[in-house]
C-alpha cells in the first residue's frame, strides 16, 4: 500500500486539566473514507480539529503528504502564517452548523477563498463555483443569501465551498447533526457521491448507516483513545471491544426507535465504491 | 385686531432675520459632528481590536483608554484638550481641540459597541474562514467586520447622535457653534425662550437626519435581501 496521505501519530490534546485526546494515531490513505464514531465528549471532534490545526495538539506529530506539520510555530502579529494557510487550503472542513457567511451570496461564499486565498482570477473561480453549484442542483440559488436556503441546502453549499479549494482531504464534523431529519438524506447523498469519486474523507458522525455503508473504515474513539479501528462492517456490524458494543447498542437502539432516514441507504449503496485495494 | 397682526408679523420677521446666523451655526455643529464620527470610528475600531488582542502592549493601552474616557466627564476632557494642552506647549484651535476631544471621547464608546459586536459573532464564522486558509487578519476584514458593521448600525447611530448633542459642550471653549451662537443672540435680544427653542429644533432636525441616514444604511445592507 502507498504511503498514507495523512498520518497522525500519538496526538494528545489537553484543555487545562482535561485531557481530551490521550495519544491517537491514525494513518489515512488516499481515497479512504473513515468514519470516526464515539460518544459525545469522546474527543472525536477535537481530533478532527487537530488535523487542520483549528486546535493545536499538545503533543504528537502530524504528517501531511509526507511533510511534518509544524504546529508549534507561533503566527506573527497579523497572523500571517503561510505554511498553516497552505495546509488548510489542502484540507477542507465542513462544520455541524454550516457556518456559511450570511452577508455574502451563495456564489460569493464559494468563490471567496479561491479568489482571496489562492489568488485565482474571478472568472476562473466563478466558473468552477457555478459548476459545483450546478452539480448539487443549486445553480439558480447562486445569487441568494444563505438565509433563503434550507439547512440541507446550506450544508451542501458549505461542502461545495470547501470543494472549491480542490482539497486533498475533506473533514466532516457531525455535518448532519443540526439538520431536520428529512434534510439529512440530501447531505449524506452528496457525501456518498464524493466518496464514490475517491475523495479522501474523515467523517465524524452519528449516522451509523452512513458510517457502515459508505465508509471503508470505522474508528471508534472512547475517552480520547482509539478503541477499535478496522473495516467499517466489522467495527459496526461485529465489534470486538465491549466499549464499542455498548456504544453501538445505545446508538442503534435509539436509532431504531426514531426510524432511519429514508433514502440514504439506497444512495449509499449505489455510491459505494472502494479505492484500489 | 390689525395691531395684533402687525405685531405678529414683526415678531416673525425679527426671528427670520436671525435664521441665517442660526443655520450657519448649525452647519458648523454638523461639520464638527462628521469629523468627530470619523475620529471616533478610527479610535473605536483600533481600541476594540486592541482590547481583544493577545498582545499586552496592545491590550493594556486600549483598556486604559476606554476606562479613562468612560470614567471621566466629557466636559473635563474637552477642557483638558483646550485649556490643559497649551500648558504642555501644544496649543490647539477651539475647532481642532473640540474635534479631537469629542472624537476621542466618542471613540471609547464606539470601541465598546464594536467589541460587543465582535463578541456576538458566532465562533464558526471565523473558524470556517480559517479552515479555508484565510489568515486571521483577512478573515477579520472580509468576513467578520462586514457583519459586525451591519449588526452595530443602531447603537452606532445612537452614539453619533450623542456626539452631535455633545458639540454643544464646545460652546465652553469659545467655539461659536449652535449653542454659543444662541447664547450670543439671547444676550443681545433677551429672548431666551424663542432662541433656545429654535436651537433645540435645529438639533432635533440634525439628529433626525442622522437616524434617517442610519435607517437607510440598515435597510440597504441587510444581511439577507
Amino acid at each position: 500500500m502507498s504511503a498514507p496521505v495523512l498520518r497522525l501519530v500519538d496526538i494528545h490534546k489537553r484543555f487545562g486539566d482535561n485531557e481530551v485526546l490521550r495519544g491517537v494515531s491514525l494513518d489515512v490513505h488516499d481515497g479512504e473514507v473513515i468514519a470516526i464514531i464515539g460518544a459525545s465528549g469522546s474527543g472525536k471532534s477535537t481530533l478532527l480539529r487537530c488535523v487542520n490545526l483549528l486546535e493545536r495538539p499538545s503533543a504528537g506529530s502530524i504528517v501531511f503528504q509526507g511533510e511534518a506539520v509544524d504546529y508549534r510555530a507561533r503566527p506573527g502579529l497579523l497572523g500571517g502564517d503561510r505554511a498553516l494557510s497552505a495546509l488548510r487550503t489542502r484540507i477542507g472542513m465542513v462544520f455541524q452548523s454550516y457556518n456559511l457567511w450570511p452577508h455574502k451570496t451563495v456564489l460569493e461564499n464559494v468563490v471567496e477563498a479561491p479568489i482571496h486565498v489562492r489568488g485565482e482570477a474571478r472568472a476562473v473561480a466563478v466558473e468552477r463555483a457555478e459548476a459545483l453549484l450546478a452539480r448539487i442542483g443549486l445553480a439558480e440559488k447562486r445569487h441568494d443569501h444563505p438565509s433563503r436556503l434550507s439547512g440541507g441546502q446550506q450544508q451542501r453549499v458549505a461542502i461545495v465551498r470547501a470543494l472549491a479549494m480542490e482539497p486533498k482531504v475533506m473533514l466532516f464534523d457531525e455535518v448532519t447533526s443540526a439538520l431536520d431529519p428529512e434534510l439529512v438524506g440530501e447531505v449524506l447523498a452528496l457525501m456518498a457521491s464524493l466518496a464514490a469519486e475517491g475523495m479522501t474523507m474523515l467523517v465524524v458522525t452519528h449516522e451509523m448507516d452512513f458510517a457502515r455503508e459508505v465508509s471503508h473504515r470505522a474508528v471508534f474513539i472512547d475517552e480520547g483513545r482509539v478503541v477499535e479501528d478496522g473495516d467499517s462492517d466489522t467495527v459496526i456490524g461485529a465489534p470486538t471491544h465491549p466499549r464499542t458494543r455498548q456504544f453501538l447498542d445505545r446508538v442503534l437502539r435509539r436509532h431504531h426507535a426514531v426510524g432511519a432516514s429514508p433514502g440514504i441507504l439506497d444512495v449509499a449503496h449505489r455510491a459505494r465504491a472502494r479505492p484500489d485495494e | 385686531m390689525s395691531e395684533t397682526v402687525t405685531r405678529l408679523v414683526a415678531y416673525w420677521e425679527s426671528i427670520a432675520s436671525y435664521m441665517p446666523g442660526f443655520l450657519d451655526a448649525s452647519w458648523l455643529a454638523f461639520e464638527i459632528t462628521l469629523l468627530v464620527i470619523a475620529v471616533s470610528w478610527g479610535c473605536g475600531l483600533l481600541a476594540a481590536l486592541g482590547k481583544l488582542s493577545r498582545l499586552r502592549v496592545l491590550r493594556w493601552p486600549a483598556t486604559f483608554y476606554v476606562w479613562f474616557i468612560r470614567g471621566t466627564p466629557t466636559l473635563v476632557q474637552v477642557f483638558l484638550f483646550y485649556f490643559g494642552l497649551p500648558q504642555t506647549g501644544l496649543r490647539l484651535s477651539p475647532f481642532v481641540a473640540g474635534v479631537l476631544a469629542l472624537g476621542i471621547n466618542s471613540g471609547a464608546y464606539v470601541a465598546e459597541i464594536v467589541r460587543g459586536g465582535l463578541a456576538a459573532m458566532p465562533r464558526g464564522q471565523m473558524e470556517s474562514a480559517l479552515a479555508l486558509g484565510m489568515s486571521p487578519a483577512l478573515a477579520m476584514r472580509r468576513i467578520i467586520l462586514p457583519q459586525v458593521v451591519r449588526m452595530i448600525i443602531p447603537p452606532i447611530t445612537n452614539e453619533a447622535a450623542s456626539a452631535l448633542k455633545n458639540t454643544s459642550l464646545l460652546s465652553t471653549i469659545t467655539l461659536v457653534e449652535l449653542t454659543l451662537h444662541s447664547q450670543l443672540v439671547i444676550a443681545a435680544t433677551y429672548r431666551p425662550f424663542d432662541f433656545y427653542l429654535i436651537a433645540a429644533v435645529l438639533y432635533l432636525l440634525m439628529t433626525t437626519v442622522l437616524t434617517q441616514l442610519a435607517a437607510w444604511f440598515e435597510r440597504r445592507f441587510r444581511l439577507d435581501h
